[in-house]
């Protein structure tokens, strides 16, 4: 798919959304919950470009959405707290990423989910501080000075992330075409190669791994400033497990498949809980495994095999 | 008073309940690592067949008590109760969804077996229900053994003493000895460490895949089985106990029978001595060990570093 | 099958009809499905329980309740006239699931009332949506004390009592009838809960029994299964008491190792939620211990305001879903009374008419409605007055499970913190002679 015909289907959701969340009230908060895990999936996508998978990237998730919470105490402004919990999010994974990027497959995976685990003990065993699997409640917050309540701070924070989704997304597209998407590539593939041309592999993976951790940071941020009640379940590994999903539903063949599949995940989610209370998880789990092992490519590669078939 | 002094007599008594609680953890870990050797998957639902196994094991085992069933029967129960599970559910599994996702990416492979795992954990729930089940009859029966403490004694119960470590002794035993001299133990290790060689030496690799997943879901089975008489089983069960075992495949190295053996002995007996001196980090116990082993021994204690592919 | 709910009965047609209409009308724009003022044609209650992970013990009773408490009151003619509906939401998938599922609730199936929720953080999550929704909540199981204490809602109501009287309860308890233990352990669930319940424990020790040795605080993993190991330092540390707020599967398995390793005969347990593992424990449970049911919940409870009232309760519930009904099952009855009791204040104000959503939230407060065994009132910062009751295990050749002897019944007041007072402080203003006060014990009637 050309760059031009990705741009403008990127647009044309961005509308639908908007359209939907009009039309649909309810759907406001699904949607800009299924934005902001997009935008942490967007992060998956550049480390499985590289064949490596993170079961902890929830930790940066609840690291940010924490950052914010205890923040908005401090400074209320939303639009100060967001880039500040990214930031946060990008030191913390610019350390753990020092450590991690050693290791590849299973053991990245492993450890990653290792520290999560870890971050999601801390938020429990610090529960004079956190109130534990509780959870705080964001003070309120302002956006430019103004109280980011009711309808319209729901907007303002659909706004946000759609806006982030954008730019995010145009910027991993980007990344991906050049230089070190080529890298990230050539690591799962022939890894020593990179070696001999005189690139390291390290290096290239703590770059991506630095992104992914700013963009979940982002993720969390938002998802903090939407449900505005933090729990450490956000840093729990089935979390992770979760954003993992998305990325193999949505398809990892474009920037536009973490939004495909995040969206996909929470309305059916929804709907399989609205119908089915007692079994929403079967349903979600045939699902998957309807993608897996009928659409490999997830919502994307479906929707790319049906314009190539036309 | 020193620490030592009012506390040293405490140390045998913790090594007693950690021997017992590695164990437990070295019953459910040996499966999924012995699977994953072979396979090449991290099988999430591995927790799922450890609650299955516990549940089913109660089921019968309740239902022979109802028929006035001998107490002694309910070891041989849990026994048959596993060998049960892992027959009825190991070649199923590997059939009609391993088998067909052999080719495929790591990533899509974990995630088939995470979504069976969410598939399967619904499916539990609408069998048993969500109230706790046990089945203590054989605990029951073989009573208590006073350990002397001091002046003191401190009642243990046979079963916990006796019967959990002796059955992850002779498993060990068993598995090692399978391994290594028997044909198809041997045929085991050799598609093990190289699927392709094995094959060109006439090695019927389906076969022996076949064989190693239902081997390691009956183990699975068997964990959850020998737990039924301790614990209770509840939904969610299947979910704490894979994270626990993933730490401890980490820890042990892919693969390696014995590494999980003493992967679980490090993890149950430092959780047992932190519950006398660190309380509060009882939790990050597995993951604390699973990052310092990683941090030394980037395969784990027993990997072996695969040689690169150039 | 306990949990299969009424699934199992569905045909694969009826499912998937079901199935449709469902999708159709989550498709319709949202909005106020009533109009206010006006009467609805069928009155819809959104209630957010546990229908999947551990807390599914809970979860699914309650559900149970709801199910047959909704099908007695429109098998009665519906509340004024008008038939009830219940939609269930699970409470599983955590804090920003239920967020989403509550404006989901108000928004797309225009429910008219809601009752929210089992976990603490999903009622902290849910009663600020409520008042900014402007739709009726009950919180109908939740026990932190934090959300009334903290913050004043207008949508907001709860229908029983908090972790404060709960936990308080239990400590005059035991100081009244083992008022000379000199050593105290506890083995909580290592979450909120179990932090916030040994927080509220020692706080009022330390006021009403300062000196008391606290010989071991274990926190063991929340859904542990084993914990042969903080027994055995309990076994070995011998104190006199032994305090445990758990619940479902990890109070279970916490009795059962107990019992197996003869830690009962060692030591006097404590714990509040045990009615909840009574039936299932069996008589693994030793007698003379202390056991609590988060209020005054217990089907041969000795004294009940109508006795008629609460055997009819606990026979129905049996004779459904084959086990007494546990406290779970009285909170969700005590919803659905207040519920019926708000619906009916508020039509009765204006004379017959409908109330809107701020007139009908307006007779929550200072409501005051029937519970199976008492009665409740909602004091007017929206939290309930529930009495509480603790008695001491017993073994009877009527029951294969221990029941209690020796109750105390605690009326609500003298143990719940006092309007604009926060628990922390109000406890450590308590004197001794409340030991002394206590209403008389009750024993067991076989």
């Amino acid at each position: 798919m050309t760059r031009r015909s990705e741009t403008l289907l990127a647009l044309a959701g961005a509308v639908l959304i908007l359209v939907l969340a009009y039309a649909v009230p309810w759907l406001r908060f699904v949607l800009t919950i299924a934005l902001a895990k997009g935008l942490a999936v967007l992060g998956i996508l550049l480390l499985l470009r590289a064949g490596q998978v993170s079961f902890g990237h929830a930790l940066y998730l609840a690291l940010a959405a924490y950052t914010v919470a205890f923040g908005a105490v401090v400074v209320p402004e939303a639009l100060l707290l967001l880039p500040a919990a990214a930031l946060l999010a990008g030191v913390v994974g610019l350390l753990i990423g020092l450590f991690v990027v050693r290791y590849r497959e299973i053991f990245f995976g492993m450890l990653n989910l290792a520290l999560s685990m870890v971050f999601y003990s801390v938020l429990e065993k610090f529960y004079a501080l956190t109130h534990g699997a509780d959870g705080i409640r964001l003070p309120p917050v302002t956006v430019l000075g103004r109280p980011l309540a009711g309808e319209s701070g729901e907007w303002t924070v659909l706004g946000m992330a759609l806006v982030l989704a954008l730019v995010c997304g145009a910027l991993v597209r980007v990344a991906l075409a050049s230089p070190l998407g080529e890298a990230l590539a050539g690591i799962k593939t022939r890894e020593t190669r990179l070696d001999f041309m005189g690139v390291s592999p390290k290096r290239v993976l703590l770059a991506a791994y630095v992104a992914s951790a700013v963009m979940a940071g982002l993720a969390g941020a938002i998802i903090a400033l939407t449900t505005r009640h933090v729990t450490p379940a956000l840093s729990y590994w089935t979390t992770s497990g979760e954003l993992v999903f998305i990325a193999i539903l949505g398809g990892a063949g474009s920037v536009i498949g973490p939004f495909l599949g995040a969206a996909a995940y929470e309305l059916t989610r929804v709907y399989a809980a609205a119908t089915f209370a007692n079994a929403w998880q079967l349903v979600l789990g045939l699902v998957l495994l309807g993608v897996i092992v009928f659409a490999p490519g997830g919502i994307w590669g479906m929707i790319t095999s049906r314009r190539r078939a036309a | 008073m020193t620490w030592l002094s009012e506390n040293g007599i405490l140390v045998g008594l913790a090594l007693l309940d950690g021997l017992s609680y590695a164990a437990a953890v070295f019953m459910v870990a040996v499966g999924l690592n012995l699977v994953f050797g072979v396979l090449r998957v991290l099988n999430v639902a591995h927790g799922s067949l450890y609650a299955i196994g516990g549940y089913t094991a109660a089921s019968i085992g309740l239902f022979a008590a109802s028929l006035g069933a001998p107490p002694w029967l309910g070891l041989p129960i849990l026994l048959a109760a596993s060998v049960l599970v892992g027959v009825v559910f190991g070649p199923v599994i590997e059939r009609l969804l391993l088998r067909r996702m052999q080719d495929r990416e790591p990533v899509l492979q974990l995630l088939v077996t995470f979504a069976l795992f969410m598939i399967l954990e619904d499916l539990q729930k609408l069998v048993w229900g969500v109230q706790p089940v046990v089945f203590d009859a054989p605990l029951k029966w073989l009573g208590t053994v006073d350990v002397p403490f001091g002046t003191d004694v401190i009642p243990f119960t046979a079963y916990q003493l006796y019967v959990l470590p002796g059955v992850a002794l002779a498993t060990l035993g068993v598995l090692a000895y399978v391994l290594r001299y028997t044909l198809t133990g041997r045929m085991v290790v050799a598609v093990t460490v190289d699927r392709e060689a094995a094959r060109a030496m006439g090695i019927d690799a389906a076969k022996v895949t076949m064989l190693t997943f239902t081997v390691g879901a009956a183990l699975a089975a068997l964990g959850g089985a020998l737990a039924a008489p301790t614990v209770s089983l509840v939904p969610g069960v299947g979910a704490s106990t894979i994270v626990l075992s993933f730490a401890v495949v980490a820890t042990a190295g892919l693969g390696q029978i014995e590494g999980a053996a003493v992967a679980a002995l490090l993890i149950g007996l430092g959780r047992s001595f932190a519950v006398y001196v660190a309380p509060e980090f009882e939790v990050v116990v597995p993951y604390a060990i699973m990052v310092a082993v990683l941090l030394f021994r980037p395969q784990g204690l027993f990997g072996v570093a695969e040689t690169r592919r150039i | 099958m306990a949990g299969t709910g009424r699934a199992g009965n569905v045909t694969r047609r009826e499912a998937l009809i079901g199935a449709s209409a469902a999708a159709g009308s989550l498709m319709l724009p949202g909005g106020h499905a009533w109009a206010q003022g006006a009467k609805p044609a069928e009155l819809k209650v959104g209630i957010a329980t546990y229908l999947s992970g551990p807390a599914s013990v809970f979860g699914v009773p309650g559900r149970q309740t709801a199910e047959m408490l909704f099908d007695e009151i429109n098998a009665a003619g519906g509340i004024a006239g008008i038939k009830v509906r219940p939609i269930f939401v699970d409470e599983g998938p955590g804090v920003d699931h239920v967020v989403g599922e509550y404006r989901r609730l108000v928004q797309s199936e225009g429910v008219h009332l809601i009752f929210a929720a089992i976990s603490s953080a999903d009622c902290i999550a849910c009663a600020p949506l409520a008042d900014e929704l402007k739709r009726p909540t009950l919180l109908w199981d939740c026990g932190t004390q934090r959300i009334f204490e903290d913050n004043r809602y207008g949508y907001a109501f709860r229908t029983q009592a908090n972790a404060t009287p709960e936990i308080l309860s239990a400590l005059l308890y035991l100081l009244k009838v083992k008022p000379d233990f000199k050593s105290i352990a506890v083995i909580n669930q290592d979450y909120a809960w179990g932090r916030d319940s040994w927080d509220i424990f020692r706080t009022a020790m330390n006021t009403l029994k300062p000196g008391v040795k606290v010989s071991a605080e274990l926190f063991p993993r929340f859904g542990a299964t084993d914990f042969s190991t903080e027994i055995t330092r309990v076994l070995a540390l011998r104190p006199d008491v032994v305090l445990s707020t758990s619940w479902g599967g990890d109070l279970d398995a916490l009795i059962r190792q107990a019992s197996d390793r003869k830690l009962f005969e060692r030591a006097t347990f404590v714990m509040p939620l045990a009615e909840s593992s009574l039936q299932r424990v069996g008589k693994a449970l030793p007698a003379g211990h202390i056991v609590g049911a988060r209020g005054d919940h217990w089907f041969l409870h000795p004294s009940p305001a109508d006795p008629e009232r609460l055997k009819r309760f606990s026979d129905t519930y049996k004779a459904k879903y084959n086990a007494w009904p546990i406290y779970p099952c009285f909170h969700m009855a005590q919803a659905v009374s207040a519920m019926k009791a708000g619906i009916e204040k508020a039509v009765a104000a204006k004379s017959g008419g409908w109330p809107t959503d701020a007139e009908l939230a307006a007779a929550f407060k200072g409501l005051e409605f029937p519970s199976p065994t008492a009665s409740v009132r909602i004091r007017e910062d929206g939290q309930g007055l529930e009495n509480q009751l603790i008695g001491t295990t017993l073994h009877s050749e009527k029951y294969p499970f221990p029941v209690l002897t020796d109750m105390i019944v605690f009326p609500a007041e003298s143990v719940t913190t006092p309007v604009g007072q926060k628990s922390a402080d109000w406890l450590k203003t308590l004197t001794p002679d409340m030991v002394a006060n206590l209403p008389q014990a009750q024993a067991f009637k076989s």
